[in-house]
């Protein structure tokens, strides 16, 4: 008998959990880990670990969405920052590639604070437009900066040896590297979703002045959800730096703002699964339609619309529908 | 001549009437936002597209039919008023019942599309206008020369602003727009005509982000990338004053631009970042915004 059988309003019974996991969670997670670990004999590898940042980064983004409830329209501050201060890392003072990737997440973290903290003192529809603006201050910040590079970003960052031991300059082992890096974070939001710190933050989504009322205090989870949520997204972005060798204002401009929202709603927001669908789909879009320019700004467009007039649950929360189990 | 702190006046009283025409194009905008906002509850993040389409579509009847500046003013506004109003029945309308920021996702969407499209058909390089003769040469004020395009943009904006303003507050149109802004159920009881007043206000805001459209062409280049970045501004513009008074967004839009003026004179490198500093500033003071009321 385990303790959560006396708990009788925990929607999933314990016989159908696998250390603390639902089963089909389980399978579903160790599915795709046993396809991402043969994946780069079939696919090209750069392409699947620009996918798999990008997988993390709108993680982390749903973590602050779809289960915080809190829409924020900047969230490539964090994910260009990182990459800036991930790529400046490795390249001039010449780190390792864990610290560098390190020192960009940490930099994410601290904007978070920083950010965070101003941007809910208010709400709603003024959140994303905070969020948003700040978010373009970091872009001002980061063209008119000297380390940044400018225009040029800055190119051809040094992948270095992994703890000075392992070199990682081959895309295959680089790729394993970000697999485990992409996989440790993916599953550490799915701890801290199904975490009481995540009911919490569910139910202050649900009703806020009733979880005043109860005693909580929401803005400390707020902040705390929201810096979570940019430290994540900063592991991706600073991760993403050493991948491509580059950190460039592409990274902090609000299109990727956009982006990471557009792959959470498409795929399903408020879903474990449907981030990392929908950063699969909107990457394999841009990278074979990327001959049709301006076109893909288009359909990245026709994607929001219908997704918002017609299927606000996103694909995995329509098949979790049909299958009756979260998903 | 004069010097002032070190900055020669024409510097100085230069920057002054650009951030005053700045600020011009940030209180048309953010007053469309607010009015937006107000009915529909709302924040049309397509705004900076419908602006950029106005200033298009007085190029197009310039370089395609002929039409003249002057005529383009009028029409301009109706043609994207129009498309607007088409937006609203075919899609926003269709989300009233749900959480705001779908409002915020569909209409981000839709500036995505019509950017697109446009980059597609003109690029990015962008297009000139020519200024009608009326506004060409200018005024010596002996301290600084004034263009005459330029004080035109600063003239028709504020009078376009104190119209909107009167319209709202003072008539009997504005009184029923005010009163479903607080409570649409109660106005519709009265027997008017809820949803096409707020089709109509949705047209009306979008308009008024063509109107500033028109009057950037002459003086602006004309690209599909103009309203872009300048929409995140007039958010920020409109988090600093609070969308509950209109005379609040007309006065924090000038007011904002005036500002960025100055520190362009002062400290150029911070004037990209001003606003926002503002914005940090406010947030931590009055949260509400200035002239805003608590949520």
């Amino acid at each position: 008998m385990t303790t959560t059988d006396t708990v009788s309003h925990v929607p999933v019974q314990p016989r159908d959990k696998t250390m603390g996991m639902p089963r089909h969670h389980m399978l579903i997670f160790a599915c795709l880990f046993v396809f991402m670990l043969v994946a780069p004999f079939l696919l090209y590898p750069i392409f699947l670990m620009k996918v798999m940042c990008f997988a993390l980064f709108a993680a982390a983004f749903n973590l602050l969405l779809g289960f915080g409830g809190l829409l924020s329209f900047g969230h490539a501050a964090y994910f260009g920052s990182a990459s800036y201060i991930s790529a400046h890392a490795a390249k001039v003072w010449g780190l390792t590639p864990e610290l560098a990737i390190l020192c960009g997440t940490g930099t994410a973290l601290v904007l978070g604070i920083v950010i965070g903290s101003l941007a809910i003192r208010r709400q709603g529809i003024y959140f994303a437009m905070v969020t948003l603006a700040f978010a373009q201050m970091v872009y001002f910040f980061s063209l008119q900066a000297e380390f940044t590079g400018g225009e040029d970003g800055i190119q051809a960052v040094p992948r270095g040896e992994l703890f000075g031991l392992l070199n990682i300059q081959p895309d295959r082992v680089l790729y394993y590297f970000v697999l485990a890096i992409t996989f440790g974070g993916v599953l550490a939001i799915y701890r801290i979703i199904h975490s009481p710190f995540g009911q919490v933050l569910k139910a202050i989504r649900e009703n806020e002045p009733r979880s005043i009322s109860l005693g909580y205090h929401v803005n400390r989870y707020k902040l705390a959800v929201f810096v979570i949520s940019a430290t994540f997204a900063g592991l991706a972005g600073a991760t993403k730096a050493l991948v491509f060798q580059l950190a460039s204002l592409t990274d902090v401009y609000w299109t990727m703002s956009g982006e990471v929202v557009l792959m959470t709603l498409l795929g399903g927001m408020g879903t474990v699964f449907g981030p990392l669908l929908g950063a699969g789909i909107i990457v394999a879009m841009q990278n074979y339609f990327a001959s049709f320019g301006a076109w893909v700004t288009v359909m990245q467009g026709v994607i929001f619309v219908l997704g918002v007039l017609l299927f606000r649950e996103g694909i995995v929360g329509v098949i979790a529908q049909r299958i009756k189990k979260p998903l | 001549m004069f010097e002032l702190l070190g900055i020669p006046p024409q510097a100085l009283f230069g920057q002054l009437l650009l951030g005053l025409i700045n600020g011009a194009f940030y209180a048309m905008l953010s007053l469309g936002l607010a009015v937006i906002f107000g009915l529909l509850n709302i924040i049309n993040f397509t705004h900076g597209a419908q602006y950029m389409m106005g200033a298009f579509v007085t190029w197009m009847l310039l370089n395609y039919f002929g039409i003249e500046y002057w005529y383009a003013l009028v029409l301009a506004p109706l043609i994207v008023g129009a498309t607007g109003i088409v937006i609203e029945r075919l899609m926003i309308s269709r989300l009233y019942h749900l959480d705001h920021l779908y409002g915020l996702l569909l209409t981000f969407g839709l500036a995505l599309i019509i950017q697109g499209l446009f980059r597609n058909e003109y690029g990015i390089s962008g297009m000139s206008y020519r200024p009608p003769e009326l506004l060409a040469g200018g005024h010596n004020l002996g301290f600084m020369y004034l263009p005459n395009s330029r004080l035109w943009v600063i003239i028709a904006s504020v009078v376009v602003c104190f119209g909107t303003w009167f319209v709202i507050e003072k008539t009997k149109l504005g009184a029923y727009l005010r009163a479903a802004t607080e409570n649409p159920t109660l106005v519709g009881a009265f027997g008017i005509n809820v949803p096409r007043m707020i089709t109509l206000t949705y047209g009306f805001g979008v308009a008024l982000a063509a109107f500033a459209g028109v009057l950037a062409a002459p003086i602006y280049s004309v690209n599909p990338n103009m309203g872009e970045s300048l929409i995140i501004v007039v958010f920020a513009v409109v988090v600093i004053g609070g969308m509950g008074s209109i005379l609040g967004a007309i006065i924090t839009g000038f007011g904002l631009g005036l500002v960025e003026g100055l520190t362009r004179v002062f400290y150029p490198e911070g004037s990209a970042v001003v606003i926002f500093v503002i914005m940090a500033i406010v947030l931590l003071i009055k949260p509400a915004g200035l002239f805003g009321r608590a949520a």
